[in-house]
C-alpha cells in the first residue's frame, strides 16, 4: 500500500534535505525548530490490463454514447491529442496516447470510418520533431497516417486551418482548428499531469489561435486564478469552459478521453530523487554522490542531453471517456488522490529546487525565463486553498540559472529577455507595450509555422503565469544563479541558502518559518489556513 | 613416389589414405585384444530362442531434451545465440522487428508470464531469427518445438537442434499427449515457446492453414499466444533452396492472445490465424489500412488466392513486390543523362 504524502517538521536530527538545480542537485540543511518539508503521496498502484482499461472506458463512457456508436461509414473523425509538453519526463514506449489512438482506430475501422485525421493540439507551442510524434503515437500510426498527410501539428497562424465559432457571454473569441470543428466527432486523447490539464482546457486551448488564447493568457485572468491546479477557483479554466460551452452550441462533438499517471517519475538508478532523506540506502547515497560529482564536471550541454534522454516509468492509473465536463471531474478527483498532501498553515518562506525540466523545455534548454515560470507560475501554484506562503512572504529556489537559450526553440524569447525584460517586468506594462508586436511579428510566425519554435507570444505568456506569485511575495530568491541574469529577471541572486534566508530576512524576520516543496514527484499542497 | 616430371601430384586423398593405413596399423591389435576377450568388453550374444525386447525409441519424439535446459547447456545456448547465430542471421537476413511494443505490459510485470509465438513458416532461419528477435525477458527462456520427424531423426541433429536453438521434439499433425504434458511443465517452470501452427515450411512461398496445435497449448496451458508475422525468409532460404541469398527480413509481433470464455481449440485457432494475417497486411501496407481491411474481412490471406499453377505464383510474385523485405536486389547501375 503506497504511503500518502507526508509533512516532516525538521528538528536536529533530521539530514540535508534534496535541492534540484537544474541539472545537478545538492543538500541543503534547513533549519531545525521551523522549518517543514512536504512530501509526495508514492505512487499509486498501476492498472494492469492497460489496454483492457480503455476498451472499457470507450465501451462505457460517461454520460454519452459508447464510442462505437457514435461512429458510422462516411464520417468525419478527427483525433487530438496532447503534444510534447507531456508528460514529464517523457514515458517509456508505448505512451499512453499510442494505446488509446489505436484502440479509437480499431472501432473506427470496425465501424468502417474511413476519413481519420489524427492532429497534435499544440496550440502555441513549438512543433514537434518525427521522433517526438513517433514516441507519442506510435510507429504504426505514423506510418500509416503522417505519409498520407493525415497526421500532422495544428497551425495556429494558418487562417486557411482555422474556423471563428463566435463569441462567449464575456466577450471573447472562439477560434479553433477548422478540421476539428468541422467533423462528426472530435476525439480527444489526453494526459492529465496536473490537475490543471484536460477538461475544455484541451481543445479551447489546444486546438485554438491567438485571438481566443489572448482572453485567457493575460496578466488579469493569471492574477485571479488561485490556484490553476483548483479548476473552481481559476479564471484561467473558466474562460475555458465558456468557450467550451460556445464549442458545443457551435456542434462540435467531442469525445474527450482522460487519463491519470501515478508519480513514478524516475527509473531505477535514480531512485533517490523521489525518497525521503533519512530512508536512502547506502547504494542511494553512493550514486547521490557519485552523480553530483560527476555533474560538476561534465559539460551543461552533455548534462542537459543525459537528462533528457530520461524516460519516466509512469504507469497510467485510470482512464476515463466520455462527456468533456463529467468525464473531468472524475480525472481530477483521481489526479488529486494520487498528488494532494495535507499541510495547516502558510510560511514565511517557501523553498523549492527547479528541475531541468519544464512542459516548454523537452529536448531543450531551461531558460530564465522557463526558470521563473517553474518557480512562480507553477511550483507556487501548486496548491489548493491558500497558497503556502502568506502574502508578504519570500520565495527561495536552488537553479544555475544561466542567459542560455534554445535559438531553434525559443527565439522570441531571446529577444523578450534583452529587449523586454531590459524594459519592465511588470506584466500588465509589458501585456500594453510590447505584447502586440511579439504576437504579430511575421518572422516568429514563420519560424512557428515552418520550424520548431514557440509562437513569438509565448515568452509574454510564460511571464504572466507569474503575475500572482509576483504580487503575493514580497521577495524571489535564486540560490546559486547568474547574478546578471537572476537580477534582470527582477529577482535577488544569492551565493548559498545561508545568505538567502539572510537577504529575505529583511522581509519575514530573523526566524521566519520555512516550507520546502520536495518536487519532484509533483504533489499538490492542500493548505488550510 | 611420383615423379618431379609428373604432369600431376599425389591427390590429398592418397595423403589422407596413408594416414588411415597408419592409424588402423596402430589400432588393429589393440581391437583385436578386445574382440578376443568378448563379454562384457563387447556387447553380449543373445542366447536362441529368446527375444529381446525392443529398446525404447530415444530419438523422434521421445528424445529427452532436459539436458539442453541445465546451466551449463543454457550458457553454451546464450554463447551461441548472442554470438554466431546473430550474426549469421544479421549477415543473411538483415532482420527489422516491429511490435515489440505490444508486449510491454507483460514484460513490465515482476513475475513475466510464459507466452507462446506463434510465427508463419517459410523458412528454417525463421527459427534463428525467432531466437533472437523475441524480446527479453522471455528470449532468455525459450524452447522452440521443432518437428520430431525431422530434427530428431538422428541423434547428431537432435543434439545439435537442442543445444542450439533449444528445440524440443513435437509432432507435425498432432499434438501428442507426450508432447502437450511435457509443454505444460515447461510452461509451468516458466519457458517460452515458439510453435509454428503451419506445421511446416511453405512449399511454394504462400502460406499453409494453421494447425490447431498452438491453440490447444496455449489452451490447455494458459500461456497466451502471441501471433507474430515474417516476412522475407522465404526468399532467402526457402524449402528446397540450395543455399541462402542474402536478404532483408521483417518480424512483426502482435498483441497477445488469449482463448474467450467458451472458445473452442478451432476457433480460437481461427483467429490466431486472422491476427498472424492482418499483422501480414500491416507490415505489407501500414497499420489502418490493414484494421480496416482486417474489419472488412478482407485481410490479404497467407494461403494465396485458390487456383494453382503459374497464377499462383504470378500472385505471389506481386505480393512479395509490394513489401520491401526478401532478397536483396543489387541497384541498377546508373548512367549520366547525357541529354
Amino acid at each position: 500500500m503506497p504511503r500518502p504524502g507526508f509533512v516532516l517538521d525538521v528538528d536536529r536530527s533530521t539530514p540535508p534535505i534534496l535541492f534540484w538545480r537544474g541539472e545537478n542537485f545538492s543538500l541543503e540543511k534547513l533549519p531545525a525548530g521551523r522549518s517543514r518539508v512536504i512530501y509526495a503521496p508514492e505512487p499509486l498502484p498501476a492498472i494492469e490490463d492497460v489496454d483492457g482499461a480503455i476498451v472499457h472506458a470507450l465501451l462505457h463512457p460517461i454520460d454519452q454514447d459508447p464510442l462505437p456508436a457514435l461512429l458510422f461509414p462516411g464520417m468525419k473523425l478527427t483525433i487530438a491529442f496532447d503534444d510534447v509538453s507531456l508528460p514529464l519526463p517523457k514515458m517509456r514506449r508505448p505512451d499512453i496516447r499510442q494505446r488509446i489512438i489505436e484502440a479509437v482506430l480499431d472501432m473506427a475501422a470496425e465501424a468502417g470510418v474511413d476519413d481519420v485525421h489524427i492532429i497534435s493540439a499544440l496550440a502555441l507551442h513549438r512543433r514537434m520533431t518525427e521522433a517526438e510524434l513517433r514516441h507519442a503515437v506510435g510507429d504504426r500510426v505514423y506510418d500509416a497516417f503522417a505519409p498520407r498527410g493525415h497526421l500532422y501539428q495544428h497551425d495556429a497562424e494558418d487562417p486557411e486551418a482555422l474556423t471563428y465559432l463566435g463569441t462567449t457571454p464575456h466577450g471573447e473569441d472562439v477560434e479553433i482548428n477548422k478540421r476539428a470543428a468541422e467533423s462528426d466527432l472530435l476525439v480527444y486523447v489526453n494526459i492529465n499531469l496536473v490537475a490543471m490539464d484536460g477538461g475544455w482546457k484541451s481543445t479551447a486551448t489546444g486546438l485554438s489561435s491567438y485571438k481566443s488564447l489572448r482572453h485567457h493568457h493575460n496578466p488579469e485572468t493569471m492574477t485571479h486564478s488561485r490556484s490553476f491546479m483548483d479548476q473552481h477557483r481559476s479564471e484561467l479554466h473558466k474562460s475555458n469552459w465558456r468557450m467550451g460551452k460556445v464549442l458545443l452550441d457551435s456542434g462540435v462533438k467531442v469525445f474527450q478521453i482522460e487519463t491519470t499517471l501515478n508519480t513514478d517519475t524516475f527509473p531505477s538508478p535514480f531512485n533517490f530523487l523521489s525518497k525521503r532523506e533519512w530512508e536512502w540506502s547506502p547504494r542511494d547515497r553512493m550514486t547521490y554522490l557519485g552523480t553530483t560529482k560527476a555533474l560538476n564536471r561534465t559539460p551543461h550541454r552533455l548534462a542537459r542531453n543525459i537528462f533528457h534522454s530520461i524516460e519516466a516509468p509512469h504507469q497510467m492509473t485510470s482512464v476515463q471517456a466520455g462527456e468533456v465536463e463529467a468525464v473531468h471531474r472524475i480525472t481530477t478527483a483521481n489526479v488529486y488522490e494520487q498528488q494532494l498532501v495535507e499541510v495547516k498553515g502558510q510560511t514565511d518562506i517557501l523553498t523549492m529546487g527547479i528541475p531541468y525540466i519544464s512542459p516548454y523545455n523537452v529536448h531543450s534548454i531551461l531558460n530564465p525565463i522557463l526558470v521563473q515560470v517553474m518557480a512562480l507560475g507553477y511550483y507556487f501554484n501548486m496548491y489548493r486553498g491558500a497558497p503556502l506562503v502568506r502574502e508578504g512572504g519570500a520565495i527561495i529556489m536552488t537553479h544555475p540559472c544561466r542567459p542560455e537559450f534554445n535559438p531553434v526553440h525559443h527565439p522570441s524569447y531571446i529577444d523578450f529577455f534583452e529587449q523586454v525584460l531590459a524594459d519592465t517586468t511588470d506584466p500588465h506594462v509589458m501585456s500594453q507595450k510590447w505584447e502586440k508586436q511579439y504576437a504579430e511579428d511575421e518572422w516568429y510566425k514563420h519560424l512557428y509555422r515552418t520550424s520548431y519554435a514557440y509562437h513569438g507570444v509565448h515568452p509574454f505568456y510564460m511571464w504572466y503565469w507569474g503575475t500572482h506569485a509576483m504580487k503575493h511575495c514580497s521577495r524571489v530568491i535564486v540560490v546559486g544563479g547568474d547574478p546578471k541574469t537572476v537580477r534582470r529577471l527582477g529577482f535577488v541572486p544569492a551565493s548559498t541558502m545561508d545568505d538567502a534566508l539572510e537577504i529575505a530576512s529583511d522581509v519575514v524576520g530573523r526566524a521566519p518559518t520555512i516550507t520546502h516543496l520536495h518536487t519532484p514527484p509533483l504533489l499538490v499542497a492542500d493548505v488550510s489556513v | 613416389m611420383a615423379r618431379d616430371d609428373a604432369p600431376w601430384k599425389p591427390s590429398r586423398l592418397a595423403a589422407l589414405g596413408r594416414i588411415g593405413d597408419l592409424v588402423e596399423n596402430v589400432t588393429r591389435p589393440a581391437m583385436t585384444r578386445v574382440v578376443r576377450r568378448g563379454f562384457p568388453y563387447t556387447a553380449p550374444t543373445v542366447p536362441r530362442g529368446v527375444e529381446v525386447p525392443a529398446e525404447e525409441e530415444r530419438l523422434g519424439a521421445s528424445y529427452d531434451t532436459e539436458w539442453a535446459r541445465r546451466a551449463p547447456a543454457r550458457f553454451v545456448r546464450r554463447g551461441l545465440v548472442n554470438g554466431p547465430i546473430r550474426w549469421m542471421v544479421r549477415s543473411v537476413a538483415s532482420p527489422s522487428v516491429y511490435g515489440t511494443d505490444r508486449l510491454s505490459d507483460p514484460a513490465r510485470r515482476d513475475d513475466p508470464p510464459a507466452l507462446i509465438f506463434a510465427p508463419n513458416h517459410h523458412s528454417h532461419l525463421d527459427t534463428a531469427l525467432m531466437a533472437t528477435a523475441v524480446p527479453e525477458p522471455w528470449r532468455s527462456k525459450l524452447v522452440v518445438a521443432a518437428a520430431a520427424d525431422y530434427f530428431f531423426d538422428k541423434r547428431w541433429k537432435a543434439t545439435l537442434a537442442s543445444l542450439s536453438l533449444n528445440a524440443i521434439p513435437i509432432d507435425r499433425e498432432v499434438t501428442g499427449r507426450k508432447s502437450s504434458e511435457m509443454i505444460k511443465a515447461l510452461v509451468e517452470d516458466g519457458w517460452s515457446l515458439v510453435i509454428y501452427p503451419e506445421g511446416g515450411r511453405s512449399p511454394d512461398g504462400w502460406g499453409q492453414d494453421f494447425k490447431g496445435g498452438a491453440a490447444y497449448l496455449s489452451s490447455r496451458t494458459g500461456a497466451p499466444v502471441v501471433p507474430v508475422f515474417i516476412d522475407g525468409t522465404g526468399s532467402i532460404f526457402g524449402k528446397g533452396a540450395k543455399r541462402p541469398r542474402a536478404g532483408t527480413t521483417k518480424v512483426v509481433f502482435g498483441r497477445p492472445l488469449t482463448a474467450a470464455d467458451g472458445e473452442n481449440t478451432r476457433r480460437f485457432s481461427a483467429r490466431i490465424e486472422a491476427a498472424v494475417t492482418a499483422l501480414g497486411d500491416e507490415s505489407l501496407t501500414d497499420y489502418w489500412t490493414a484494421r480496416r481491411r482486417a474489419a472488412r474481412g478482407e485481410s490479404p490471406r497467407l494461403t494465396g488466392p485458390e487456383y494453382t499453377g503459374w497464377r499462383r505464383q504470378w500472385a505471389l510474385s506481386e505480393r512479395r513486390a509490394l513489401g520491401t523485405a526478401g532478397v536483396r536486389r543489387r541497384q541498377k547501375r546508373r548512367w549520366p543523362d547525357l541529354g
